[in-house]
């Protein structure tokens, strides 16, 4: 295994000769996305026309199917069968892991008569038409004996436990370092439940090839969505070839399967013809994971000049009856302080709500709306300004495990930022600033956002026409991921982009761990260079090897890459001519990397800081984000309009967390109140003014070979903390409980 | 959604006509409404009558010196036309405050004002809704109500009336002209067109079955400045919280009532001389709380009194 120290050598993409590297390269399936012919999973074009399948979701939120009547469904036109729990095809039981090294286990669509959430699909109508199946959904009537669920977070506080095998994590004295501390900070902050909200909703279409399943659908990990299917359908692993080529958004929503895909695959093999299933905006809301709510206590203790003493963030959070998923919304703040006292941990609470599950930034989207509004907060009370406060308290190693830091370079981001956003020109005293009907307020917030590396394998192969194909199991959930895997792919292998292929989001290639944890273009990336010089290698030892090459006799360690020509010194030909002539059928080779085992001896992050205007019209509390800047340490940047992109999609979903986004829950229903996007409000082009991200020009050696770090959960990290103190800034008040709507605003600005 | 049959009419007497005669007729106009309430199934109506290419889309001036705009004229086009935006700007502010470019293309003015509410519970069939299925309760009531009526609502539906467009036209005097299913054409003040809900929330306008609403007629506009203004949560695309219209002297409520609300109190007050404050307190003296949703009293009586002193010119 591989050490950190080997990193830093030299390699194609840190050489970056051709410049590709950091370039802001066009998105390589663009042209096909923006003229809609790239087919997304419902829209595959299967070997036979297609039946239909539609869910239907259950109308009580815990209780138990008492009786099913089906007879109107099944007569209505077009309708081929009419599935509950009563007349399902056998599966697995849930959690069956027949073949010991699947990544997940089995996920039995309609298994009992047990409904334990409001939107489980509790019923399945395949029809002739999307419209006939719809029609027939409809019919299908189930009688429920309904128990009353529990599902008020806030009523059940008291009643949170230690998440199963966790501990809080105590260093110093706690509880004696804040009571001794000059000045003090004890505030609570609430962030309410979030759907993913992607653009394409979960969706699968099967059918069989023999004993073969084969599925297209939309996840962001293939190995798990493939195994367990497959240990849901008791097949082999190999019997199901899966496929995710377009993927229109995921966020952690997409991290696993739902029902779509089991009963797309049941219902093609009941009727021996392709079938697509797919969740209605609707259904998405509650059918699938959400991000749970959290109320998050936050303690600071400092002294008079600002040092922090204690800090503590302790987080309360729930999850479904029988989940385990815990927002781990502490975490972050374990790296980013110096304190001698600290004290973080999680309480979790078991609702009858969907399942709770990973979303964007998991952890820090959440957490860092509270810690970074309280440290403005501290900062105001010691009449400090909040990047001094944060200078004041940067640590020299990771304040809890004392391990280095890889590369930090906060302390930049925040004195760069403010530099390019104009900070001086805030008055630190709140509603000073005016704009015509608006009030006008700064803020700022820190970034952090750990980085991860998890191990992956590519392949590479190189055709008689000098042409690249890199294969990976990897997905691009509106990232980027092929268009850096092209651009390493050329910079390797010296080839122009337009000579490479990208082939990604299929079971049957070098399996990589997919899109989640902002571990994508790290993890993909470094396989990628692995593969790619071992094609180096492959072809530099045929060009040595082959009589008929100039390059004959080699030494084969000695040549170069460039522009699709391969030399040594002044001998050099074509990469065409060379495989066309000395392996005419190609090369193809395989790469793997894994993280160095040293990799943990460093403390790893991306950072950041956002800055924020904001206008807040005093009449109505209503709140628009007028500017924002974020300056981001995020290591090489692979391709800059990717990133830029990433890093900007999360600040404006930063904006959403603390202006207009978030699910409120019914609790005598056990069900979300808004369940489509006119009601659950994301931004729109008019809530979004001048809004920039900035790269710093780093690379982390100590990350992967690469020295690349992840961009796509960093942008939101902070960003809505930095609204919640541009807010206060304008008009002088603190709303803790997100979104900030006018309501709450305008409530605590008369109340003051 | 249902199945069913659909025919596109061929003037609005045979539209009429046949939605008197068939069982469980609707009009279809620009159908963003219409059509998302069949997808959901909350309308279920056996048989569409397609008004949408009837020759009623032109905007006239009348003699008396208004505008007769028909009922198929769309949003974008009335909003757009230059008449309106130099005599009657608040119609168009107020329907550029509502939906987005793409529903303001195909939504109509007929269609406009007789949208359904956006109440979450009439949305969710799951839900009990009087509106919905009259008898069955009101989920919004003891629910999470912050956006329901503060004026004229009742046990029975606390919803509220979304349109933008209805809250202008209300201010702005206008009437309303159909044809009833027996080929008599009405016409009367827009202002009585929606009801309050009284026990019957699924009723919402005085509306005959099968009347076809032709057009809505503007007066010449009247003295003085014209302001509309709209509070919501994300800065376009979303249903408000509260809005309202000022025209002159005229000053017409939206989001806070099962119907376009004309603030008659607050008109009398200012007309006595009252400040744009004392007026709004005034009207909102009989507003009520529900729930959530007492912060929208507040609200509305900030917004009126800021719309109306920006009309007045004196802010
Ligand atoms: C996501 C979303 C957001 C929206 N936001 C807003 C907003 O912010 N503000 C706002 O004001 N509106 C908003 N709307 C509503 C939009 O303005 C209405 O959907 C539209 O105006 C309806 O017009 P239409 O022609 O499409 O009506 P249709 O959907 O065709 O019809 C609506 C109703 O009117 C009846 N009808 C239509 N024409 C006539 C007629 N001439 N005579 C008698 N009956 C008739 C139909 O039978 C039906 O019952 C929004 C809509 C959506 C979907
Ligand atoms: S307020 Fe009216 S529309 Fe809403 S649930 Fe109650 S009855 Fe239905």
């Amino acid at each position: 295994m591989s050490s950190v120290a080997d990193y830093a050598l030299p390699n194609p993409v840190t050489d970056n000769r051709s410049g590709l590297i950091g370039k802001g390269v066009d998105r390589y399936e663009g042209p096909l996305k923006v003229t809609g012919s790239a087919p997304y999973a419902y829209e595959v074009t299967p070997p036979s026309p297609p039946a239909y399948g539609v869910m239907v979701p259950a109308t009580i939120a815990c209780g138990r199917i008492i009786a099913v009547d089906a007879k109107a469904a099944e007569a209505s036109p077009g309708v081929a069968a009419v599935w509950t729990h009563l007349n399902a095809p056998e599966q697995a039981p849930r959690g069956t892991r027949v073949h010991p090294r699947s990544t997940a286990p089995s996920r039995p669509v309609l298994e009992d008569d047990r409904v334990r959430f409001f939107g489980q699909p509790v019923a399945f109508v395949l029809a002739d038409t999307l419209e006939n199946a719809q029609a027939a959904a409809h019919l299908v009537q189930l009688t429920y004996e309904e128990q009353t669920p529990d599902v008020d977070f806030h009523g059940q506080l008291a009643k949170a436990e230690q998440p199963p095998g966790e501990e809080d994590v105590e260093i110093g004295d706690f509880a004696n370092g804040f009571a001794q501390s000059p000045a003090k900070l004890d505030e609570t902050w609430c962030t309410p439940i979030q759907n993913h909200c992607q653009m394409e909703p979960c969706a699968s279409i099967a059918w069989w090839d023999g004993e073969t399943c084969v599925v297209h659908t939309s996840v962001q990990m293939v190995k798990p969505a493939q195994h367990g299917l497959a240990e849901t359908l008791k097949i082999d692993r190999d019997a199901v070839h899966l496929m995710t080529r377009y993927i229109g958004g995921g966020f952690g929503g997409k991290g696993q399967t739902y029902d779509d895909i089991t009963l797309a695959a049941l219902g093609a093999r009941f009727l021996g013809r392709p079938v697509k299933v797919a969740y209605s905006r609707q259904h998405m809301m509650h059918g699938t994971i959400h991000r749970p709510a959290t109320v998050q206590r936050v303690r600071l203790g400092a002294t008079k000049d600002g040092q922090l003493t204690a800090m503590s963030i302790m987080t309360t959070t729930h999850c479904q009856r029988d989940g385990h998923f815990t927002e781990h919304a502490s975490n972050f703040a374990r790296s980013l302080y110096a304190a001698p006292n600290r004290l973080t941990g999680h309480r979790l609470i078991h609702l009858d709500l969907p399942g709770a599950g990973p979303m964007r930034a998991p952890g820090e989207a959440s957490g860092m709306l509270s810690l970074e509004c309280a440290m403005d907060e501290l900062a105001e009370a010691l009449g400090m300004d909040p990047i001094e406060l944060r200078i004041k308290n940067e640590p020299e190693v990771d304040p809890e495990t004392g391990k280095p830091f890889s590369l930090r370079q906060l302390v930049r981001c925040m004195r760069e930022g403010a530099q390019l956003f104009g900070w001086d020109r805030r008055n630190p005293r709140p509603g000073q600033a005016r704009d015509g009907r608006w009030m006008v307020g700064m803020g700022m917030a820190a970034a952090i956002r750990g980085n991860f590396l998890l191990p992956a394998k590519a392949s590479f192969s190189v055709d008689r026409h000098g042409v690249i194909t890199v294969r990976q199991g990897m997905t691009d959930i509106g990232t980027g991921s092929y268009t850096v895997l092209a651009q390493i792919a050329a910079e390797t292998l010296g080839v122009p982009l337009a000579d490479v292929r990208v082939e990604i989001g299929d079971s049957e290639l070098p399996p990589a761990p997919g899109s989640g944890g902002q571990f994508g273009a790290a993890t993909a990336g470094s396989a990628a260079l692995a593969a790619g010089m071992n094609l180096r290698k492959a072809i530099a030892d045929l060009a040595a090897n082959d009589p008929g090459s100039p390059l004959h006799g080699g030494p084969a360690e000695a040549v170069t890459f460039q522009d699709g020509v391969i030399a040594i010194a002044n001998r050099s030909e074509s990469l065409a001519s060379l495989i066309a002539r000395a392996a005419p059928e190609g090369l193809t080779v395989e790469g793997e990397h894994r993280p160095a085992a040293d990799a943990r001896n460093w403390s790893q992050h991306t950072y950041g800081a956002h800055f924020c205007e904001v206008g807040v019209d005093p009449v109505t509390g209503e709140t628009r984000m007028r500017r924002m800047l974020g300056v981001f340490a995020a290591g090489r940047i692979i391709n800059y309009k990717t990133a830029r992109s990433q890093l900007t999609g999360g600040m404006i979903w930063g904006v959403a967390s603390a202006l207009t986004e978030g699910n409120a829950v019914d609790p005598r229903y056990g069900s979300l109140v808004n369940q489509d996007l006119a009601s659950y409000l994301v931004p729109v082009q008019a809530d979004i003014g001048e809004l920039d991200a900035i790269m710093l020009d780093e690379a982390d050696d100590k990350a992967n070979p690469l020295g690349i770090k992840g961009v796509g959960e960093l942008g939101i990290s902070g960003a809505g903390a930095a609204v919640a103190n541009a807010i206060y800034n304008a008009v002088g008040v603190r709303v803790r409980d997100y979104p900030i709507t006018p309501d709450k605003l305008l409530g605590a600005m008369l109340a003051r | 959604m249902r199945p069913f049959t659909y025919e596109r009419a061929r003037d609005p007497q045979a539209a009429v006509k046949a939605a008197a005669e068939t069982p469980g007729a609707r009009f279809l106009a620009g159908g963003t409404n219409l059509l998302d309430l069949m997808k959901l199934e909350i309308e279920r109506p056996q048989h569409l009558i397609d008004v949408g290419r009837l020759p009623l889309g032109q905007v006239e001036e009348t003699p008396e010196g208004g505008l007769r705009i028909g009922s198929m004229a769309s949003n974008t086009a009335l909003a757009a036309d230059a008449r309106v935006r130099s005599r009657y700007p608040v119609l168009t502010q107020a329907i550029v405050a509502g939906g987005s470019p793409q529903l303001r293309n195909k939504a109509t003015t007929g269609g406009n004002l007789l949208q359904r509410t956006r109440c979450a519970y009439f949305y969710d069939t799951s839900k009990p809704c009087n509106k919905r299925e009259p008898g069955s309760g009101c989920g919004a009531l003891e629910g999470l109500n912050r956006n329901a009526a503060i004026l004229g609502a009742s046990h029975a539906c606390i919803a509220t009336h979304p349109s933008d467009m209805a809250v202008a036209l209300v201010a702005l005097d206008a009437r309303v002209e159909t044809l009833a299913p027996d080929g008599d054409a009405r016409e009367f003040p827009l202002m009585e067109l929606h009801r309050l809900p009284g026990e019957t929330p699924e009723v919402e306008t005085h509306l005959i079955r099968g009347e076809l609403i032709t057009a809505v007629v503007l007066p010449p506009p009247p003295e003085g400045g014209q302001v509309y203004r709209k509070v919501r949560d994300r800065a376009s695309y979303a249903a408000g919280l509260a809005s309202v219209a000022v025209a002159g002297g005229r000053v017409a409520l939206g989001m806070v009532a099962h119907k376009p609300w004309r603030a008659a109190e607050a008109e009398a007050a200012l007309a006595g001389g009252a400040s744009p404050e004392a007026a709004m307190d005034a009207e909102l003296a009989s507003a009520s709380e529900t729930g959530r949703n007492g912060f929208k009293i507040t609200l509305t009586a900030r917004l009126g009194a800021a719309a109306i002193a920006e009309a007045k010119g004196t802010r």
